[in-house]
């Protein structure tokens, strides 16, 4: 058990650090939230908790349909998000492939472009 | 180094950056206060504490005794716990932030940084994504159209910076070839004619603007934070958190700030480098502190200065003006790099 964590060629010995962070941060999260349970105050009636709207009772279910705009802005934040990541490695070993990086990231941003074009030219990126 | 010490190493680390990030948090609340009062001619909290200076911890207390409504027709659950999911991903951003250069403390060795991953600005941007999660679904299981709405264009407001966002790093990446933050800082060494410091902010002019603005709006800050219009959406997706929930997406949303500022001053600012070498007798973390709390006021500065954007406005120069200039900047930075090696 001890080899598997001191090797320094396996990397989640790097992620443990991570892994107790994120425990951590959780745990003060919650704790936080459970310590105040004991000396809040909890007196609620109907209209305490009903959602806040002006003051006027609400009408109607607050989940309704939203526009189509926000799907078609986080799908095209899909496509240009996994461009950006692919970006990151080429450019980590940008100094090792030289002028063949070169060229090749000059096609994939052209490709790019292209489709960025298209949908401004569409009106993906309108919102009037 | 044996697993046990480094688990003890990793926990004082994580405590003391924690403690460091929440009294920032704390006193950013404070600071952002009495900067703005200044600038309206003003006082600003002066009651609790000289100069109003324990107000953060009266603030904090007095949300601690607050009671939690959870409004009819939430779904409980969700609702529960989005202030949670919001909260972690600001922290635990911070485990790749290196904060100094290694040192030796009692005898233990410390890297000057949580976990020194060579995936650093990946992991960041990744946990940082998932703080959106958190915003959506407060917003959905709220049950409330102003946190529906705010939740809604929160999250469109956040993805569509991110990408300006992942867009001006590249050109930083190509400058010093790693992802790792320790290494971008040490590639930020030294000084060129002995005055001017070796920052990436000298190469990278253009970056370092758009990364500003789509930081202030990754954050959800005046002068975009839609996402809160007080005049329009009460309180944008926290409408209807109150007390100890409020304060952990409050948390969050200054934490996410400190954590954006801190990796702009490392990425454009030479992180914990002294900016000349007479200075270095100062350790690094001073520098890093000082360097992240100068954006923090600018964040402030800004917010006092100019008024709020339209959503249609914010929308359409992240996509249409801040996208295009990062592709720019990020080729001719690759054409840059490519000419001065050959």
């Amino acid at each position: 058990m001890r080899e598997f964590f001191v090797t320094t060629e396996f990397v989640p010995t790097d992620y443990l650090p991570v892994l107790i962070f994120f425990l951590i941060a959780g745990g003060f999260g919650f704790v936080t939230m459970i310590a105040g349970r004991f000396v809040r105050p909890q007196v609620s009636y109907r209209e305490k908790l009903l959602p806040y709207e002006c003051g006027a009772p609400p009408i109607s279910d607050a989940r309704q349909p939203f526009p189509m705009r926000y799907y078609i802005i986080a799908m095209l934040f899909v496509l240009f998000d996994i461009e950006a990541v692919f970006m990151y490695p080429w450019a980590v070993v940008f100094n090792q492939i030289g002028l063949y990086g070169l060229v090749e990231m000059l096609l994939f941003i052209t490709i790019l472009v292209i489709g960025y074009v298209y949908a401004w030219g569409k009106g993906a990126l309108e919102w009037d | 180094m044996e697993i046990g010490s480094m688990v003890a190493v990793t926990l004082v680390q994580i405590a003391v950056v924690m403690g460091v990030v929440l009294l920032t948090v704390a006193y950013m609340t404070y600071a952002e206060r009495k900067v703005l009062s200044f600038m309206q001619d003003r006082l600003g909290p002066m009651e609790v504490g000289p100069w109003g200076l324990l107000q953060p911890i009266a603030d904090g207390l007095k949300l601690f005794f607050k009671e939690d409504i959870i409004p009819s027709g939430a779904n409980k659950i969700i609702f529960a716990v989005a202030p949670i999911i919001c909260l972690v991903p600001a922290l635990i951003g911070f485990a790749v932030i290196p904060y100094n250069g290694s040192f030796t403390l009692f005898g233990l060795e410390g890297g000057g940084v949580i976990s020194d991953l060579n995936v650093g600005l990946l992991y960041i941007f990744a946990v940082a994504g998932m703080g959106a999660y958190g915003v959506i679904l407060g917003g959905w299981a709220s049950n409330s159209k102003y946190a529906f709405l705010g939740g809604l264009r929160s999250a469109a407001q956040i993805i569509s910076y991110e990408l300006a966002m992942g867009f001006s790093i590249v050109g930083v990446l190509l400058l010093s070839g790693s992802l790792s933050l320790v290494t971008v800082t040490e590639a930020q060494a030294g000084t060129w004619f002995g005055f001017i410091p070796q920052w990436n902010i000298f190469l990278q002019p253009v970056a370092f603007v758009a990364y500003v603005i789509a930081a202030v709006a990754e954050t959800n800050r005046l002068p975009f934070d839609m996402p809160e219009a007080e005049s329009e959406l009460v309180a944008g997706f926290f409408t209807e958190y109150s007390g100890m929930r409020f304060s952990l997406f409050f948390l969050a949303e200054y934490g996410n700030m400190i954590l954006v500022s801190c990796l702009a001053s490392i990425l454009f600012l030479g992180g914990y480098k002294a900016p000349l070498p007479i200075l270095e007798f100062i350790p690094g973390f001073v520098w890093l502190a000082l360097k992240t709390w100068a954006l923090l006021f600018f964040f402030i500065w800004i917010r006092g200065t100019y008024p709020r954007v339209r959503f249609d406005q914010l929308m359409k120069f992240g996509w249409k003006v801040l996208i295009p200039v990062t592709l720019a900047n990020l080729l001719v930075t690759a054409l840059g790099v490519y000419i001065y090696n050959n």
